[in-house]
């Protein structure tokens, strides 16, 4: 109990220290950083699990890309099954264009009685009125639209909206509806419509992609027994989702933003544990003397150890408490940053993550305290004659490497998988042993060249190689806070600028898909009487691959998501005589426009994820029938030039015995919307997709995630400048001191000023160039990987972080020690002694 | 050693006029060194002595201009101590001043070497190096340049610290406690070393010490007791 009361009485003294200051910072900033996540995260794990039945609107669905079989009706009544159907395919709809209201593309939804069979459809009379659940679904002859449409085309509740061949009412506006999580409302607005008025808009045609779902609910014993009777007999294009299983896309899609995310939470906490290990190192040091005294008076190794865990203890619950605390705070404003992202309501959170944040705070705290606590520990008695006299202890360089090992396995952990883990783990170790290699080559460089240099520059930079190792220490903390602040500011806005400079002005913005073959001619027509160019188009036929080389396809035996998604669903072939100006051949030849062989021409990207080379043959599925061609050639795709393009294209007359629907894209100068709704009023069964409206929401998605992640990676940027603060100060002791023996010696103030400057600048250009270097590295990699855009290089981040580094850090460093410059020598000297 | 009254150009080394440190405690104010006033000639041996804690080191940073007074002056050479700014008193320490402290204070990231070039270095010195290599081996550190202080024994250390005091040719050299950390053969080592460095170049030495024996070999002696100073030349206290 004394020993209690000793520690806390000598960790008030210490509290007011900088490094417990620093200590306590990088601990609160790596919980905070983690629980933010972490609290997000479980909101969105429960709303999830406790939604998991209104996702699917069910307990069990049957999703199919045909209208729904009757052995699934006959099965449901067998169980004893409540049903429901919803078919949904995009299809443009309008209001009374006469009178000025506009046309749109929409997600159509024609619902049945019943639907849906789990959670409610949230409607509202008229826009800004209270929402309120729905009763049954809507009345044949209206439908419902969110407030998003009525929005686009003008219009207001109680007007008609064409559909396809009718005219239906606007009866209600949908607030929300239950199988949806995330919102797509902004690029195809929803339109429910009565199952019943399905077929009377006549849009189900040719090439139409409709999603067919049959919901069902009942007793569990009785679901499951419906989806064990159809186990292994589904065919293709046909799946079975329970409330287990109700995740798909979007589960997947979090799970990753989440997973994400909580790799740029753990980027604080390893810049915080570089923080945590500067500064509890000159905690320990700070108390060798007092350590060394205590043994003397007799305190065992035990009692030193004690004594100062205890104080890094109280230190660690604090930074524990407050950064959870802090955590559930932050976690608010990330949920409001995505509120526009996410329509599910998000539950409060659980305790999980303050655990989960505490069990951070705490492994940082044993993991990089330990080590120097271990040295007080075997602190010697001659210390009291010596100070020079420092322990060397190797349980402490074991304790490292527990700490660093620990690290390694918190950060597998959160990554969720081992591979993604242990990749995480490796780049920050190579990033860590490259800044280390550059450090020290560019220290021993630095020191080569001292000697064209004048006194005290000279003296400053042989200070730096003199003190290599904490140099290099500084030099990599630094360096990693330096380059969390360039990645941040600079690197961002010059990815997401070249990504959407990557979008040209006059490249396509209205693709018109559906076009039947009959209406070719009127097309080409329409844009001609306007002026326009006569657009390209482009026949499609909605086919499935079923074998490679005469070998069935087997979707499971693809480890690749999009390979074994293609797989497994039919996608548009075309045909051509000719191939597009804007593809190029990678492999192969394309065929002369007279040939009469069958032949397939694939894109090089899903040849490669599907495994297909070249002189394979590739069978398809047509409605039914097959047929097998060569492949001749492999085909580069420029996707970003917005223009139809296809995977895979046959030969001429190979695809002419099936059902062709047609596809172009056009380039709709802004304001001219008159062109569009004139399409469609001539030909109902077109639609034209707005690709601006879905850039546009794209460009807000990513830009909703950027800010999300950013708002992360403040985390990081805080702690890289708390490493910044732990690493000057870290020797700041030291400086202080040579400073007043300096001044002592005769030094004059510009003589400490300059030697000062010369250390700390030179760390600083060291630093700013091992930042820029990785930033650079890290954007080019980003540009490449993830967003798919060259990266240029800007030579403004070598020099803004160069020049930054150098002028930051040593105005930094000399504020932190002007002191020594201005105060008396002798209080100095006591002060520091 | 004389009493003075007066600011006129003199042969003194350094003179103390009405010196007084005060420092404010939470309780009271505490008078470290209350009104001294004295001069020192040039090439004088003086040491200062008192019990542990009667304000000897604080008087001898003083007059170092290592710390500034309450009240009072301190000229060195004739120049104003006070009157300068810190920079202006490192400049003159520089030019004029060694000092010996009872840590040595050796800055552990130099070699032996390297700390001794350091003030000639400051200084804009050309043969920085050579000088220092004569005056370590002097000391007879010739085998030790190389060494970093924690390489070196508490003596070997002090040796050190005396060849930096001494590199410059200081008139004037402060020796706080010099051989306070050493055994008493190193300690009697380091004072023949310094009163031979101080017979050799002619340097005013003025040495804070608990020693009887070292004072002794001073010519004149300075005592403190509660920041009270009082002098008496050496012929004077031999016979109390």
């Amino acid at each position: 109990m004394n020993k209690i009361t000793l520690a806390l009485r000598m960790f008030r003294r210490n509290a007011k220290s900088i490094e417990a200051r620093v200590l306590l910072v990088a601990l609160l900033i790596a919980v905070m950083s983690v629980t933010t996540v972490s609290f997000f995260a479980d909101r969105v794990e429960s709303a999830l699990n406790r939604q998991a039945s209104e996702l699917i609107a069910a307990d069990a669905v049957v999703l199919t890309d045909k209208p729904i079989a009757s052995k699934f009706r006959e099965e449901a009544i067998r169980q004893n099954l409540k049903t429901a159907e919803a078919t949904t395919f995009p299809s443009m709809v309008s209001g009374d264009q006469e009178n000025g209201q506009g046309v749109n593309l929409a997600e159509l939804k024609a619902i049945t009685d019943g639907f849906p069979l789990r959670g409610k459809i949230r409607i509202a009379d008229y826009p800004g009125a209270t929402a309120r659940d729905a009763v049954g679904v809507p009345a044949p002859g209206s439908v419902w639209v969110p407030e998003i449409l009525l929005a686009r085309i003008h219009a207001k509740v109680g007007d008609e909206l064409r559909v396809g061949a009718l005219k239906l009412k606007v009866a209600a506006i949908i607030i929300k509806e239950p199988d949806s999580v995330l919102d797509y409302f902004g690029i195809a607005p929803r339109v429910m419509l009565n199952m019943q008025d399905l077929a009377g808009t006549r849009l189900m045609q040719v090439g139409s992609r409709a999603t067919y779902r049959f919901l069902l609910s009942g007793e569990p014993k009785a679901v499951e027994e419906f989806r064990q009777t159809f186990a292994g007999k589904l065919q293709r294009g046909e799946r079975i989702e329970g409330v287990r299983d109700a995740r798909s896309e979007v589960r997947v899609a979090l799970e990753r933003a989440q997973r994400f995310l909580g790799l740029a939470a753990l980027l604080s906490v390893v810049l915080a544990s570089v923080a945590v290990a500067l500064a509890a190192r000159r905690f320990s040091q700070r108390q060798m003397d007092s350590a060394a005294m205590m043994r003397c008076l007799g305190a065992t190794q035990a009692d030193i150890f004690s004594l100062n865990f205890i104080q890094f203890l109280v230190l660690g619950v604090a930074a524990c408490i407050i950064g959870t605390t802090a955590g559930f705070a932050a976690q608010g404003v990330l949920a409001a940053m995505l509120s526009g992202f996410l329509t599910v309501e998000l539950p409060a959170p659980t305790f999980v993550p303050a655990i989960q944040g505490t069990a951070i705070g705490l492994v940082l705290l044993l993991g990089f305290t330990l080590p120097p606590l271990l040295s007080l520990r075997k602190v010697s008695t001659l210390r009291v004659l010596r100070r020079d006299i420092d322990p060397f202890d190797a349980a402490a360089t074991f304790a490292y490497v527990l700490g660093f090992a620990t690290l390694a396995a918190l950060i597998i952990w959160r990554a969720g998988d081992i591979k993604l883990g242990a990749i995480a783990v490796g780049g920050f170790v190579s990033a860590l042993a490259v800044a280390a290699l550059a450090g020290w080559l560019l220290i021993n460089f630095a020191a080569k060249l001292r000697g064209a240099a004048s006194g005290s520059w000279r003296y400053g930079i042989a200070n730096m190689k003199r003190h290599a190792g904490g140099s290099l220490v500084q030099i990599m903390a630094l360096g990693l806070g330096l380059m969390a602040m360039l990645l941040l500011t600079l690197v961002r806005t010059d990815l997401i600028a070249g990504w959407q400079n990557s979008i040209k002005p006059d490249m396509p913005n209205r693709f018109v898909i559906n076009i039947q073959s009959d209406q070719l001619a009127e097309v080409k027509n329409y844009f001609a009487a306007r002026k326009m160019n006569t657009p390209d188009l482009y026949p499609m036929v909605r086919g499935r691959l079923v074998e490679i080389n005469e070998k069935p396809l087997v979707p499971t035996s693809y480890n690749d998501e999009r390979a074994k998604r293609t797989s497994e669903r039919e996608f548009n072939l075309s045909w051509a005589a000719k191939m597009q100006a804007d593809n190029k051949i990678v492999a192969g030849k394309f065929w002369s426009s007279d040939t009469t062989e069958k032949q397939f021409s694939v894109e090089e990207g899903i040849a490669k994820s599907l495994g297909i080379k070249l002189d394979d043959s590739l069978t398809y599925d047509i409605a039914g029938s097959r047929f097998t061609a060569k492949v001749t050639s492999l085909r580069k795709v420029e996707w970003d030039s917005f223009k139809a393009n296809f995977f895979v294209i046959a030969s001429p007359g190979v695809l002419d015995n099936y059902p062709a629907s047609y596809i172009t894209s056009f380039h709709l100068p802004a304001g001219d919307e008159t062109v569009v709704n004139g399409l469609v009023k001539q030909f109902p069964n077109v639609s034209v997709i707005d690709l601006t409206a879905i850039m546009n929401q794209v460009r807000t998605i990513t830009n909703q995630v950027a800010d999300a992640v950013s708002f992360v990676f403040m985390f990081a940027l805080a702690a890289g400048l708390v490493v910044l603060y732990a690493a000057i100060a870290a020797t700041q002791d030291e400086r202080v001191f040579d400073a007043a023996i300096m001044r002592t010696l005769g030094a004059s103030r510009k003589q400490m000023m300059v030697v000062q400057l010369a250390e700390f600048l030179a760390i600083g250009l060291l630093s700013g160039l091992i930042a820029s270097g990785g930033s650079m590295a890290l954007a080019t990699v980003l540009s490449d990987k993830v967003l798919g855009v060259p990266y240029a290089l800007n030579m403004m981040i070598p020099l803004i972080g160069v020049a930054g580094g150098g002028i930051g850090i040593a105005l930094a460093g000399l504020l932190g020690t002007r002191k020594a410059v201005s105060t008396p020598p002798l209080v100095t000297i006591r002060g520091v002694a | 050693m004389t009493d003075t009254g007066s600011n006129s150009k003199s042969n003194f080394i350094v003179r103390v006029e009405h010196l007084t440190k005060r420092v404010s405690t939470t309780d009271a104010e505490l008078i470290i060194v209350n009104r001294a006033h004295f001069n020192v000639e040039s090439g004088d041996t003086i040491a200062v002595v008192g019990a542990s804690g009667s304000g000897k080191s604080t008087l001898l940073g003083l007059m170092a201009g290592l710390d500034t007074p309450t009240e009072g002056k301190v000229f060195i050479n004739d120049e104003d101590l006070f009157a300068l700014n810190e920079d202006g008193r490192a400049k003159l320490r520089g030019r004029l001043v060694g000092f010996v402290f009872q840590s040595f204070q050796l800055l552990p990231s130099l070699t032996a070497l390297e700390n001794v070039m350091l003030p000639l270095e400051l200084a804009g010195v050309a043969d920085a190096a050579s000088r220092a290599r004569s005056i370590l081996d002097r000391v007879g550190l010739s085998a030790r340049v190389k060494h970093y202080p924690k390489q070196l024994s508490g003596g070997e250390q002090q040796r050190v610290a005396i060849a930096r005091a001494f590199v410059t040719e200081p008139k004037l050299l402060f020796a706080d406690e010099p051989t306070g950390n050493l055994d008493a053969k190193t300690g009697r080592a380091m004072i023949d070393l310094l009163f031979e460095l101080n017979r050799e170049r002619g340097t005013t030495l003025i040495l804070v010490t608990h020693d009887a024996g070292l004072a002794a070999r001073c010519g004149r002696r300075l005592t403190i007791d509660a920041g009270i100073v009082s002098t008496e030349d050496h012929q004077t206290a031999m016979a109390m």
